[in-house]
């Protein structure tokens, strides 16, 4: 087994257990909000605002039926005089003197952020991947200027530059596009994928490259069929960080987006009841959109650390 | 033979005019009718299924919450989109939007259909309709009246020991108090005391910071101590009269109000945070828009005998209360103005204006609202028309949201965050004011 | 070779792995390279019609279109911010253009309360950081003693990391909410206070720490796992000579684990303060800037003034001023970052 990684001597089993448990309480500290949320999804909308909160509750979907429907208030009257409701939330509806009235956004806002986030995902990571090699591999004029230009551009508050881009979407007629959104959080992902590849791919070493060539693959086969396949995990590392980022955006979004490419982030906070926030839908939402990161971080959780790694300490 | 060709030309002349007239009578026609999501709207759902009956026009909706409905919809209307065929806006964008060309101009169209301005309660032309204010310039018909008013626990006001203690200590009997001052003593009263095993507070009174809601709460105590806009004589002079020693008086009380009862944690709160707290018995009166005061008067837990409501207290300067509500408006942008006058047509008509009101939503039409089955109808619907009877605005400038969110700033700064002094919040607002005026090109002092 | 050795946590996939195809070719390379190396030199340089394109069209190719992304994206739009804010555009009136030199700069460097906002951020950066910067170190110290199931824990601290500021600012407020949320009551349980006598958020002296509480919630995990990473490049044998010359674990964590981690806890604290500088969702949902302003970050003012005054020339100065102060830090901090690597 590998020793690279132990610290020091060997740690005592008592220093290890008094690490564990702190970092356990942490843990379970920092996960309480969560779940809190998580149980909050399933409450009534009165079991939510509870007046002390509740910990122990008749748990209910009314949330997620609130989530995915758009409801009206109704009178008694009214609604004895409509047919029986046909499916189980249209009778949770009922009950509360709702009715449905149709589905709600949020599936387009789902899917919204799935075409947006994995999309800008999939853009940035390709061109990131492709300039690092071409400034890792080749001689590139003023290549230490470009670089710094890269990530100087990371450096802009989103809404500094929301201001600009929102007149020049404005004008050339992408406001309120899908494309223009992945257009956006390509550029913006782009620079950190540069960064983060650049460092993975100088770690490749170009023996192997050399001696394909040699063996008469050009270039591009070159970069195909040696660079590429060693370079997973970076890219791997990097798609994550760049999900991460474009599926959580709010502000560019928020501003550069309306009917047609608004995401999740904008949508979930405002959530209306009856009066109110509907903290039950909010909650559902707000798991709901979790789940799918967590599912891909956790599927690639192993290159997440040796990303850091690499992007930290090769510039 | 004649009769033959006369019966195929018949034939032939009919057909052909089936195909031409049908494509266009195929067509499925729809409006997008767009304003703010909360009940009210629900209840314009149920009354638009009527027009559709009528004309076979489908009426499509847009609604947005409350926190972003200005945001979204100035937006829209600043970008010229066809999205919305009529609007329901807000007050506010009055100026904007005759400015702007965002909104038809209705004269005409009034004029041609016998729609008088008469009918509806003056306060709601003004407020809603008119730009230039004070001149027969109408840009929407007035849709949904509203004004903050009050509610409260009926059933705590009768509970005879607390009447006793009441009595004892500010020796008058408790009822909904009539002035700011009495208003103070009820709150002060019920803060701290343990009804139905929970601790309560006295009221809940609006402190959002976000958008508008502090400066729609604030103002309701203002404007009984003396604080106007500017000078009704000199336009945009607002030198001591923003700032008068009343103003800061006003300003004053409210953050008293706040001090003492507003339940902890509802530093940022507007309209649906006073519902979750009136609600759920955590206060004994609440200020809102009456907009809701239908859905509390059936509410299962506090409605029915236990609520009550009153008109904003009156101070002394004067008794006045914030205008709310909205009109209704043709988007100029739309590709269907025809058929979207035709749906204010219909809105305008006596019985859908009653229908309205009927289904929970607030008529500003003057036979509706003056009538004595309407003040009959529900304990609210009297102090509701006194309320539009004594009504005041906010600024309605093409530029007033700059104007609202330094007021929102500097009151939001003095009452909840204890900056300063009253007087130097409103002399800052003052500056901030003629800042923004001189942006618009006015003479402001 | 560093990428053979650094097996940093054994997550190298076989299929990834270099060391067959190092092995396979390695071998042929010692023997070929020497011989071959000036003529793959010259032939790679040169346009070669048999080997495809040659190797500068290829670089062109390869980096063009991310650079003219950046130009179009990040670029352009700076320089129309630069040149809007030299006028007093509004962007919802239909006036046009007019110059009006440095009058906005001005404005926004003699205000005073815009002095407050840049108060307000600096405070929110610094605490975040160094918050930041103790736990997550602390935490990426235990972990590397590798008790039993650190894996599982680690990913559960990486949680937070994975949700939207957004939506994280929003259920914060159902949170804090001092009658319906569990946050005073978990508080009061431990320390004895009544949850309704103290509110987070409502608070002028709790709320701006009450931002700093979320944010380093959300970003430590960030942290804990740049000094992990940091931490695992330290080799061994580093720390075996240390135990020879009998340092003590404090001595060895000062002179060795310290220094070596420095350069990546730097990195940590220019990411997290070019992060908590630009922070914008969290905070505007969470707060509104309220207090008043108390909480009010340079960022929510910028949004006020641009999209809801709609005064695009004053925010366009304030975008540029934000930019040149972030730019020029971030400048400085990497020069020093360098310095710091190279010693």
């Amino acid at each position: 087994m590998n020793d690279a990684h132990r610290p020091f001597s060997e740690p005592t089993p008592l220093a290890r257990f008094i690490a564990g448990t702190v970092v356990l309480a942490y843990a379970i500290i920092a996960i309480l909000p969560l779940l809190w949320i998580g149980l909050t999804a399933f409450k009534s909308q009165s079991d939510a605002v509870a007046y002390p909160p509740k910990l122990f509750f008749t748990p209910t979907l009314e949330g997620f039926v609130d989530l995915f429907t758009v409801q009206t208030h109704q009178t008694h009257d009214f609604i004895a005089k409509l047919p029986p409701p046909t499916t189980w939330y249209e009778k949770m509806a009922r009950d509360n003197d709702m009715v449905i009235a149709g589905p709600s956004r949020v599936v387009e806002r789902f899917t919204n952020s799935i075409l947006i986030g994995f999309g800008s995902t999939f853009f940035s990571t390709f061109l990131g991947t492709l300039a690092a090699y071409g400034f890792s591999r080749f001689r590139v004029p003023l290549k230490d200027d470009l670089l710094f230009f890269i990530l100087s551009t990371r450096m802009m508050p989103p809404i500094a530059v929301a201001v600009p881009i929102y007149m020049m979407y404005r004008t050339i007629g992408l406001y309120d596009t899908r494309f223009g959104i992945i257009l956006l959080y390509t550029a913006v992902n782009v620079s950190l994928a540069v960064w983060l590849l650049k460092g993975f791919i100088d770690e490749i070493p170009r023996e192997y490259e050399e001696a394909a060539l040699i063996d008469g693959y050009t270039r591009l086969q070159a970069f195909r069929k040696v660079v590429l396949p060693q370079a997973v995990t970076g890219i791997a590392a990097t798609a994550i960080f760049c999900l991460i980022f474009s599926w959580n955006e709010y502000a560019f979004d928020l501003l550069l987006s309306n009917a047609e490419a608004q995401t999740m982030p904008p949508f979930i906070p405002f959530i209306i009841g009856e009066g109110g926030q509907n903290w039950p839908a909010v909650a559902a939402g707000t798991t709901l959109f979790l789940i799918p990161i967590v599912i891909f971080t956790i599927t690639l959780r192993k290159h997440l650390l040796r990303g850091i790694t690499f992007g930290a300490v090769r510039k | 033979m004649k009769k033959m060709i006369a019966g195929a030309t018949a034939l032939a002349a009919s057909a052909f005019l089936a195909a031409v007239a049908t494509p266009s009578m195929a067509e499925a026609k729809s409006l997008t009718l767009c304003w703010a999501a909360w009940d009210p709207a629900n209840a314009l759902v149920e009354l638009n299924k009527d027009f559709t009956k009528e004309t076979g026009i489908e009426m499509k909706h847009e609604f947005v919450p409350w926190t972003s409905y200005a945001d979204h919809f100035i937006n829209l209307l600043n970008s010229h989109s066809s999205e919305c065929d009529l609007i329901i806006g807000d007050s506010q964008w009055i100026g904007g939007a005759a400015e702007n060309k965002w909104y038809v101009k209705l004269n005409d169209f009034f004029d041609k259909n016998h729609i008088s301005m008469d009918t509806f309660l003056p306060a709601t032309v003004v407020g809603y309709a008119e730009w230039p204010k004070n001149t027969p310039n109408y840009w929407g018909l007035p849709a949904m009246a509203d004004a903050v008013g009050w509610t409260y626990r009926k059933d705590w006001f009768a509970k005879p020991e607390l009447r006793a203690e009441f009595k004892s200590k500010y020796n008058r009997e408790l009822e909904p108090p009539k002035t700011w001052d009495e208003l103070l003593q009820v709150y002060k009263f019920f803060t701290g005391k343990e009804i139905d095993g929970k601790k309560v507070y006295g009221s809940y009174i609006y402190t959002e910071r976000g958008s508008e809601g502090i400066t729609m709460g604030v103002t309701n105590a203002m404007y009984n101590y003396g604080f106007d806009y500017m000078d009704s004589k000199k336009p945009y002079h607002m030198e001591g009269i923003v700032n008068s020693a009343g103003a800061a008086k006003g300003l004053d009380v409210y953050k008293e109000l706040f001090n003492c009862c507003q339940p902890k944690g509802l530093t940022n709160a507007y309209m649906s945070e006073g519902l979750d707290a009136f609600k759920s018995g955590e206060v004994a009166m609440q200020m809102n828009w009456y907009a809701f005061f239908p859905g509390l008067a059936k509410d299962p837990n506090v409605g029915g005998d236990k609520i009550g409501f009153f008109k904003n207290p009156a101070g002394p300067a004067g008794q006045f209360t914030q205008l709310g509500g909205q009109g209704l408006s043709v988007v100029s942008a739309s590709k269907d103005i025809d058929d979207a006058l035709l749906y204010v047509k219909w809105f305008a008509q006596p019985a859908v204006q009653q229908k309205w009101t009927d289904l929970g939503g607030a008529s500003a039409s003057k036979a509706v609202l003056e009538s004595d089955a309407y003040k009959k109808s529900a304990s609210y619907a009297p102090s509701f028309v006194e309320s539009m009877g004594m009504v005041k605005d906010f600024w309605a400038e093409p530029l007033y949201v700059p104007l609202l969110l330094d007021m929102q700033n500097r009151v939001h700064d003095y009452v909840v965050a204890n900056k300063g002094t009253s007087k130097q919040a409103l002399d800052a607002l003052v500056k901030d004011w003629i800042k923004v005026f001189k942006q618009e090109g006015k003479d402001p002092s | 070779m560093l990428f053979l050795e650094n097996n940093t946590s054994g997550d190298l996939s076989p299929e990834a792995s270099p060391a067959r195809i190092g092995l396979a070719l390695t071998d042929k390379q010692m023997t070929t390279a020497p011989a071959h190396s000036k003529k793959i030199q010259i032939a790679s340089t040169l346009l070669v019609g048999a080997r495809g394109l040659s190797d500068k069209a290829i670089a062109w190719i390869f980096i063009a279109p991310t650079m003219v992304l950046l130009l179009a994206i990040n670029i352009f739009p700076l320089i129309w911010a630069v040149r809007l804010s030299f006028t007093s555009y509004m962007a919802n009136l239909p006036r046009p253009l007019s110059f009006v030199g440095i009058d906005n700069y001005v404005d926004i460097l003699t205000d005073e309360d815009v002095w407050d906002h840049f108060q307000t951020t600096a405070h929110f950066v610094i605490s975040t950081i160094v918050l930041q910067v103790l736990i997550g170190l602390g935490l990426a110290l235990l972990i590397n003693h590798k008790f039993k199931g650190h894996s599982f824990w680690t990913t559960v601290i990486l949680l937070p990391m994975m949700l939207s500021p957004a939506v994280v600012g929003n259920f914060w407020t159902l949170l804090f909410q001092p009658q319906i949320g569990p946050f005073n009551y978990f508080i009061s349980f431990f320390t004895g206070l009544a949850p309704s006598s103290f509110t987070m958020i409502g608070s002028v002296d709790l709320a701006p720490w009450t931002i700093v509480m979320v944010n380093t919630w959300m970003w430590t995990p960030y942290v804990m796992l740049i000094c992990l990473a940091g931490l695992r490049s330290i080799p061994d044998y580093i720390y075996e000579a240390a135990e020879v010359d009998r340092a003590s674990s404090w001595r060895q964590f000062w002179s060795i684990t310290l220094p070596m981690v420095m350069p990546f806890l730097m990195l940590a604290v220019l990411f997290q303060a070019i992060q908590s500088f630009e922070m914008f969702d969290m905070v505007s949902l969470l707060t509104s800037g309220g207090p008043g302003s108390t909480t009010e970050l340079v960022s929510i003012t910028l949004k006020r003034s641009a999209f809801e005054k709609w005064d695009t020339g004053y925010a366009s100065a304030l975008a540029v001023i934000l930019f040149v102060t972030a730019f020029g830090a971030a400048n400085i901090y990497v020069k020093v970052l360098n310095k710091v690597k190279q010693s």
